[in-house]
């Protein structure tokens, strides 16, 4: 990066390292009282910001797996990025969704009240036993290199790492498609009622997941060489297929309700796309999402390009993700309640929701201290070894 | 009265379930004279019996309200396990007055952003062919709730007596039940005061001492003192899912739900319907009962005659 770049980053972070703290302070001092999110539409942004985070640590973590368990050496090089990038977004998915909780401090209440009916109980268990595990592979990958270890104990770290790998791939692919389920269940919500649900989570996560990472490499790795441009286009071609995958899924969901274009799901499919939001789901999402990314992936095979195109998909993800939380909760479950009985105070009983600035506040505070983690994460931890220098450190 | 000071001593127990009554049947015997307005010259002791019967009862001389009132007592003599509570709802008595919503915020303190008996307006038609009928919307209380298996906490169940409690101590807020009752019975309390944003006047806030009086004193939901506050851990019910309770609290006190003792229209009924000669269980067999969303398969409790 050139020096203008950095500090432009820097004061974007700063600014948003401010903003996020004052939102902070805000939500710790006045509840939810300044959220726009309401009783009619319960879940709002931060729900939206909670499973695309988890989607994004998922993806990230299934693709070190592909390393530690199944031996992918091209991806090699990333593993330990990925299980750190992995820890890093969860981090921020926990904060987000603990921001959201009415009570913070009960939330240990799911371990000492456990609901085994409850999925949301299920999910909170899973990524518990994730993240548990999580730390552990990543202190097993990252040992050796931060003290001197006898080839034994490399060789037996590895034994480990490949173990909790293999623990961690059902256990990720259950927690996220758990996260799919917490939703798929509620059958109150015909939008989000549909057994698909846990798979659309899944391909999500890979296909977001993969693409931060893509871009993590283009953008940041150290040593730009010619094996790094050919991990781009592996990486890259990675991202391509799940990006086509999870548009074919995208139309199952959609379509099958609108074909008649009648009933309950289709009225809010009609709303995703040609409501007021529609724009979210024609330029954010297809364009910038799906159209461009496909362009840039299967045209263009120079670096910049798919770091471009993995940039644009992992951030626009955010987009259906907003669009599957909020409009499974924007029509009334019995017409005209939406006008018996209003709030003159905080304006919560109402079925519109555009996310509030403090809500944006908590947001960019999350992001900005994951990015800060990620920041110190690659400067202190020796994340992002190249070929070359590991070939020394051997 | 110390607001502070819990009011659960026999006297006062045994003075609240008087006035209770005396607040029904004195608010029956205004109703059926039909002279709401001339209320305060009246001399309500002398007419507390309504000289014209009302007919919905079994027994043609004895007033609704009054009746249910002893059904109620005599439906508290059983093991809580016997009992089902249940509500049927005459939505071509209903007038939209919304009393019951009002009765209800009075009786548990709610505050702005929190309802459990709303009352939807519907219009029906074009003008001047039009219709309109008023829907009151409890918790249904259902058979099979959608919204207790979701808590991840076990933080709200179905009691004995088929009531749908919440455990404010317990729930974590995380809104996962809002989002699965399919009548969307549960709201969220954000912690706001009716007096947010009220004026100040020149010698402190104007009005805030008198609402303060009636907003700060706690509510009895459940039977306990809940005193709401917010702050980095607030004080429940501020964080909480809240819903209808059928006025748990009133019933242990054997005093009928608020909204059934405030309904102008004399349109909700309210008794156990395991006790087949209460007035309930027979309106809720009428051939006109119905429920509300029935493909929702959670079996409500809460029945309409339309
Ligand atoms: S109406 Fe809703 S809140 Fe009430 S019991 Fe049924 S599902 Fe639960
Ligand atoms: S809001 Fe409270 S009662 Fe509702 S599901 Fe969450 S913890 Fe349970």
């Amino acid at each position: 990066m050139n020096r203008n770049a950095k500090i432009f980053f820097w004061v974007i972070w700063i600014l948003m390292a401010l903003l996020g703290g004052n939102g902070v302070i805000e939500r710790l001092t006045m509840g939810h009282r300044l959220a726009a999110y309401t009783s009619y539409v319960p879940w709002g942004m931060w729900v939206a910001a909670y499973i695309f985070f988890i989607g994004l640590s998922a993806g990230a973590f299934l693709l070190s797996s592909l390393v530690y368990v199944f031996g992918v050496h091209k991806l090699e090089r990333i593993a330990k990025l990925s299980l750190f990038v992995a820890a890093t977004t969860l981090v921020m998915s926990l904060l987000t969704i603990w921001f959201d909780l009415g009570h913070m401090e009960r939330n240990y209440e799911v371990f000492t009240r456990p609901h085994f009916h409850s999925m949301m109980a299920w999910m909170v268990w899973l990524y518990s036993a994730y993240f548990a595990l999580l730390l552990g592979e990543l202190y097993y990958a990252l040992r050796r290199d931060l003290k001197k270890l006898s080839a034994d104990a490399v060789r037996d770290d590895d034994r480990k790492l490949k173990r909790l790998a293999t623990i961690g791939i059902p256990l990720a692919i259950a927690f996220h498609g758990g996260v799919g389920a917490l939703f798929g269940t509620v059958t109150a919500r015909p939008f989000w009622n549909s057994p698909i649900y846990p798979i659309i989570f899944l391909v999500g996560a890979l296909l977001s997941g993969g693409a931060l990472m893509t871009f993590i490499v283009a953008a940041l790795w150290p040593e730009k060489d010619e094996a790094w441009e050919d991990l781009l286009r592996f990486l890259g071609k990675i991202v391509l297929g799940f990006l086509l995958f999870d548009l074919l899924l995208d139309w199952a969901d959609y379509s099958i309700p609108l074909w008649y274009g009648v009933g309950p799901e289709a009225t809010i499919v009609k709303y995703v796309l040609f409501g007021p939001f529609w724009y979210v789901y024609w330029i954010v999402h297809l364009l910038f999402g799906v159209t461009i990314p496909a362009y840039l992936l299967s045209r263009k095979q120079d670096a910049k390009s798919i770091g471009i195109a993995s940039v644009l998909v992992a951030v626009t993800f955010f987009a259906i993700r907003l669009n599957l939380v909020i409009p499974g909760l924007v029509t009334p479950e019995l017409r005209g309640l939406e006008h018996a009985y209003i709030d003159p105070i905080g304006g919560h009983l109402s079925y519109h929701y555009v996310p509030s600035f403090f809500e944006w506040q908590v947001l960019m505070g999350v992001v900005a201290l994951g990015m800060a983690l990620f920041y110190l994460g690659q400067k202190y931890l020796p994340l992002m070894q190249t070929f070359n220098n590991r070939e020394v450190s051997k | 009265m110390n607001k502070d000071r819990p009011d659960n001593t026999p006297e006062s127990e045994e003075r609240r379930a008087v006035l209770g009554k005396m607040a029904s049947v004195t608010f029956a015997g205004l109703m059926l004279s039909g002279v709401l307005a001339r209320a305060q010259d009246a001399a309500p002791q002398k007419t507390l019996i309504p000289a014209e019967p009302f007919r919905a009862s079994s027994d043609a001389h004895q007033d609704v309200l009054i009746r249910m009132q002893g059904e109620l007592e005599r439906a508290m003599q059983r093991p809580i396990n016997e009992r089902r509570w249940g509500m049927v709802i005459d939505i071509r008595k209903c007038i939209g007055c919304s009393s019951c919503t009002v009765g209800c915020v009075m009786e548990n303190k709610l505050p702005p952003g929190v309802v459990y008996r709303p009352v939807i307006d519907k219009e029906k038609g074009t003008y001047p062919n039009v219709e309109r009928t008023f829907l009151p919307r409890p918790c249904m209380q259902c058979e099979d709730p959608a919204c207790t298996p979701v808590c991840p906490v076990g933080a709200t169940w179905k009691r004995e007596d088929g009531i749908v409690v919440i455990d404010y101590d317990a729930c974590i807020g995380c809104r996962y039940c809002l989002t699965a009752c399919p009548y969307q019975a549960r709201t969220f309390d954000f912690g706001e005061h009716w007096t947010d944003n009220a004026a100040q006047g020149a010698d402190g806030a104007l009005a805030l001492t008198a609402a303060r009086d009636y907003q700060n004193p706690p509510n009895f939901e459940y039977g306990k003192h809940w005193k709401r506050g917010e702050g980095i851990i607030p004080k429940s019910p501020v964080g909480n899912a809240r819903k209808c309770t059928f006025c748990t609290h009133r019933l242990d006190q054997g005093m009928l739900p608020m909204c059934v003792s405030t309904c102008v229209g004399r349109a909700t009924f309210f008794g156990d319907l395991n006790d087949p000669k209460s007035l309930v269980a027979e309106l809720a067999e009428a051939p006109n009962a119905s429920i509300l969303k029935p493909e929702a398969g959670t079996h409500p409790n809460v029945y309409y005659l339309k």
